[in-house]
């Protein structure tokens, strides 16, 4: 990955587990999708681990569009982790 | 075509008029009301606290909306959705939809509701008397949006 970082926003128990709102990443060169991104996010510690061990619940948005594990991460993305929505 | 998102409370006979008057081609309005309720799974609910994503939560809104006007022939909509702190029987969300005849308004008002659930970004919190926990997402909301899936 280039210079520019990733952007990642964490949301409801996904922040309240990993204990940050936001941060800035920049993952190594073999990370180029969605389900690279979260396999590598969890080994950043217990925290990334317990609050993402479950890919099936867990939900990504890029740049404020919902994602799919196959969905291309660039430098610079803004991306999203949060649980299945709950609003309404 | 309308989406706020909002920390106030809203009156609803005055949104509803606001978006009819001068739209004298309306002939019927459909409005759903969500409140927050005092009970879940049979515990007391003291109070609930949403929290959403500034930004994305605009964005599905308005794709939401701008999808029911593909799908119907509506004249007006509407959706407010609020988020932060809120105390049992406080409104949550107001959707509004109108149109020449009741059909399409009541099929958009129950389309926009079902879409919401499930593709806006909003988190519910329920704070009971000795806790806090995030509400889980239902299945029930998965299948009430999947019915209205273009196969």
């Amino acid at each position: 990955m280039s210079d520019q970082p990733i952007k990642l926003l964490y949301f409801a128990w996904v922040r309240d587990r990993i204990g940050l709102a936001e941060e800035s990443v920049a993952p190594p060169d073999g990370v180029t999708d969605v389900a690279g991104l979260m396999t590598w996010l969890r080994t950043r510690g217990p925290r990334y681990e317990a609050a993402l061990k479950n890919e099936r619940v867990v939900r990504v948005a890029i740049n404020q569009r919902f994602a799919q594990p196959e969905d291309a991460v660039a430098p610079g993305d803004e991306v999203a982790v949060f649980p299945p929505v709950t609003g309404g | 075509m309308a989406v706020k998102v909002q920390a106030e409370d809203f009156d609803v006979g005055a949104e509803i008029n606001g978006l009819t008057r001068d739209r004298p081609s309306i002939g019927g309005v459909a409005s759903f009301i969500g409140l927050v309720r005092d009970m879940a799974g049979g515990e007391m609910i003291r109070s609930m606290t949403l929290e959403h994503y500034p930004g994305m939560t605009e964005r599905m809104l308005a794709d939401i909306e701008a999808e029911a006007h593909r799908r119907w022939p509506l004249d007006a909509s509407l959706i407010i959705h609020r988020y932060g702190h809120l105390q049992p029987g406080d409104r949550i969300v107001l959707v509004v939809a109108a149109s020449a005849h009741r059909q399409a308004a009541f099929d958009a008002c129950q389309f926009l509701m079902d879409w919401l659930k499930t593709q806006a970004p909003f988190w519910k919190k329920e704070e009971t008397p000795t806790d806090a926990r995030w509400v889980e997402a239902r299945a029930s909301d998965d299948a009430a949006a999947d019915r209205w899936r273009k196969s």
